[in-house]
């Protein structure tokens, strides 16, 4: 009852209306972060309902001020859920601390030494068993599809992480990959595939990790994708890339035959 | 009625045009009635669509016309007898900001985002070239980093790499693209002889209390690291990890630009001419005349023409970069006394620096830093198809002519290539594609920024003379001169070390990393 009690204040913290919106808000808050941001660099066009609500949005100063509100309440789950857990880490210790961050936003993990991993559901509840496993620190962790970011990454610092899948997440930047280099020592496998902000800026700051595995597939804003894998496999010799998803047919800029590299590569 | 007369003299005129076989057309033209009685073009010829769009859009142009003219009758518009020119600055304005750099907008915006109720600050921004062509922001390499020697200008870097990180909670305006800087987060490498090396573990701590993300490498570890690098002569090498990088000057220019202006900051291009100042004369203890002076107003002139405009304001800041030792002497800045506060001018004039693009098929890839040797020379890369920029400061002595933006093709040959070869062999064989020269505003006494106050004028502020890194330090500093303006003092970061005090006591901050 007291071991909740911490974990509940801190859940308190963060806004009791928001936790049980958690359902409807997980996949929601996705697109709620990445509203309005449909310039230039969208990959489909704009729903009649955006495009609706954007036209009233000009001519109403009230649509305007509500879809504001809207962004806003988007933007201070993404920021609440991020922080870094100061409570939970003076409590139970920086690796129980991690764990919760991780099963919070949805993701996976994997303790040192253990087989089995611990998962949040797609409704966001989870097994509090991970408590049981103290001073553990976590290997592996998948946080695929959640709304990790810069911020949040001081979360996962004190562990020593082997592999980090961030499949699909529409938080993670260049500045992201460049925070990674405090794994740099443990850190042997990544997956950055589907990440609509990485561009390659940010691919550039991988050369400080001693990568085995990386999986850059479908990243929508590489603009010359085989020219940009050629570069990586020169840029880490150790590492076995997998790039999938991009259209290679059409003539790259200095790349001489990408698909068959790619497919000698695997 | 008009209206219609006038469509008939298009009618007329179109006629003419076909029957002087300006056209080369196959088919007849012929005007058939139509059902209501008027009269319709049908044609059969393949340039049709043309003529027809062509009238119907003249038609729909002098519509608008009659409509703006009836407009203008109605007691709300802004029609005037006489024409003014639309491009002079207001008349009055709280605060004037010379210079529309980087440095310039960033302060604009920073007043805006902090003043306390929307709209009750007219901010002027006056830059005198609207094309930015011999501004130092758009010539510059873009690079940002952390490792400097002094306090003051980590935190700056770090804060401004802190704003950049977020620049679109900060810069993004409702429906419009989100900003971006294309930032390449490859980090610094900065190399050093036997020498300096103690120099660089000295840096090297401060900067890791400071938190910056910065490691140190042996010769054998750069060697491993990047083994394109001749490290013959190196003793020690500082590499950034985090927030250290180059990106593209002209977004985050404009990217200020037009978040200010949404806020509702007015531009104006025009130079700065002469200000209107008036003088209070004050006694020391020791019986020493001081001359105080309040700026009462601005005058604007505009480009390439006789027509100015005072503009009346509250306070001036002087982010004009290069040229800011010119503006201060306008308002009387070191003319005084050589032994007299009056005497001492504002340290700050244009240096020019040569960058020169070059093409190097077997460069080194996508994980080369922005390497500067300890000889001065640097380079980075530019781009991926195997492009670098490459530069170095020229000695005292040797400094080159002001006057023009001129590109000296031989400096290159002479004082970059062999020492860029020595340190990179891939690079004995390359190709000098394009160059550019910028000005530094280069600060004489110590090359490091003046933010503050002028001790002799009530109401002018400096916020210059960062002699090459001030597109990297302009968010925190643009933010430091607002806190100084609305609320007096430095609130997030005490920059009171920059301040115009150590000119005056001529106690320089040297910084010893300077590119």
């Amino acid at each position: 009852m007291f071991v909740l009690h911490g974990l509940l204040l801190e859940v308190a913290v963060m806004s009791a209306p928001l936790i049980s919106l958690h359902r409807c808000c997980q996949r929601a808050a996705v697109l709620l972060v990445a509203r309005r941001h449909w310039g230039s660099s969208s990959a489909s066009p704009p729903s009649l309902v955006s495009r609706s609500l954007d036209f009233l949005a000009r001519r109403f100063y009230d649509v305007e001020a509500l879809l504001n509100w809207k962004s806003r309440i988007g933007k201070d789950q993404l920021r609440k859920k991020n922080f870094y857990y100061g409570y939970t880490h003076k409590l139970y210790g920086p690796d129980i601390a991690s764990a919760y961050y991780i099963l919070n936003l949805g993701g996976g993990f994997r303790f040192v030494g253990q087989s089995e991993w611990f998962r949040a559901d797609s409704r966001g509840k989870f097994n509090w068993d991970f408590l049981n496993y103290k001073d553990t620190p976590v290997e592996e962790v998948d946080m695929s599809h959640t709304i990790i970011n810069y911020v949040g990454l001081s979360n996962l610092e004190r562990q020593p992480l082997r592999t980090l899948k961030v499949q699909g997440c529409p938080e993670v930047d260049d500045w992201f990959l460049a925070g990674l280099h405090k794994f740099q020592d443990s850190l042997e496998e990544l997956d950055i595939s589907h990440c609509p902000r990485i561009t390659v800026g940010g691919l550039a700051a991988l050369r400080n990790l001693r990568l085995k595995h990386l999986n850059v597939s479908s990243l929508p804003r590489i603009s010359s994708p085989g020219l940009v894998i050629i570069l990586l496999e020169e840029m880490l010799p150790q590492c076995r890339i997998t790039a999938h998803g991009y259209d290679l047919s059409q003539p790259q800029v200095g790349g001489e035959k990408p698909e068959e590299r790619l497919e000698a590569e695997g | 009625m008009c209206a219609w007369r006038r469509l008939h003299r298009n009618v007329r005129t179109l006629r003419g045009c076909f029957t002087h076989g300006s056209l080369n057309c196959t088919a007849v033209t012929q005007w058939q009635p139509d059902r209501c009685g008027g009269l319709t073009f049908c044609q059969k010829l393949s340039t049709g669509g043309a003529l027809r769009n062509d009238f119907l859009n003249e038609l729909k142009a002098q519509m608008a016309a009659m409509k703006k003219k009836a407009a203008d009758g109605l007691p709300s518009s802004n029609w005037m007898p006489f024409e003014i020119n639309p491009n002079l600055p207001p008349e009055t304005a709280d605060i004037v900001i010379v210079g529309g750099g980087v440095m310039g907008w960033s302060i604009a915006y920073w007043l805006k985002q902090k003043e306390k109720f929307s709209k009750k600050m007219r901010v002027l921004v006056v830059e005198r070239d609207p094309t930015y062509s011999q501004a130092s922001t758009v010539l510059s390499a873009g690079g940002i980093r952390q490792q400097f020697s002094l306090l003051e200008n980590i935190h700056l870097s770090l804060e401004s790499a802190d704003f950049m990180r977020n620049i679109n909670e900060h810069l993004s305006v409702v429906n419009e693209d989100p900003v971006d800087l294309q930032f390449n987060q490859s980090g610094y490498l900065f190399l050093a002889s036997e020498e300096v090396a103690h120099i660089m573990e000295q840096n090297y701590n401060t900067q890791r209390c400071a938190g910056a993300k910065v490691s140190l490498f042996s010769p054998q570890q750069v060697k491993e690291k990047f083994p394109w690098i001749n490290t013959e002569g190196v003793a020690l090498a500082s590499y950034g990890l985090e927030n250290e990088g180059w990106f593209d000057p002209w977004s985050l220019l404009n990217a200020f630009r037009r978040k200010a202006m949404s806020m509702g900051v007015i531009q104006c291009f025009g130079e700065v001419a002469d200000f209107r100042h008036v003088k209070q004369v004050l006694m020391t203890k020791n019986g020493e005349q001081i001359d105080m002076k309040t700026i009462k107003s601005v005058k604007v002139q505009m480009l390439n023409s006789l027509e100015y405009q005072p503009v009346e304001c509250a306070l001036v800041v002087n982010a004009a970069g290069a040229f800011s030792g010119k503006l201060a002497k306008m308002v009387g800045i070191g003319l005084g006394p050589k032994d007299s506060l009056a005497g001492f001018s504002v340290p700050v004039e244009p240096r020019k620096r040569y960058v020169y693009v070059v093409h190097c098929p077997d460069g080194p890839g996508l994980d080369s830093p922005f390497l500067i040797d300890y000889s001065g020379v640097y380079f980075r890369r530019e781009g991926l198809g195997g492009n670098y920029i490459c530069g170095v400061s020229p000695e005292e002595a040797e400094e080159p002519d002001t006057s023009n933006l001129e590109v000296d093709h031989q400096f290159f040959e002479d004082k970059v290539w062999p020492k860029l070869a020595n340190r990179v062999p891939a690079f004995e064989k390359l190709k000098v594609t394009s160059a550019w020269a910028g000005f530094y505003d280069y600060n004489t006494f110590d090359q490091n920024g003046i933010i503050g106050i002028h001790p002799l004028i009530n109401n002018m502020y400096f916020a210059t003379g960062f002699s090459g890194h001030g597109l990297q330090q302009s968010p925190a500093v643009g933010r430091a001169v607002a806190e100084l303006i609305l609320d007096g003092e430095f609130k997030t970061l005490d920059l009171s070390g920059l301040s115009f005090r150590r000119i005056l006591t001529q106690e320089p901050m040297l910084e010893q990393n300077i590119v």
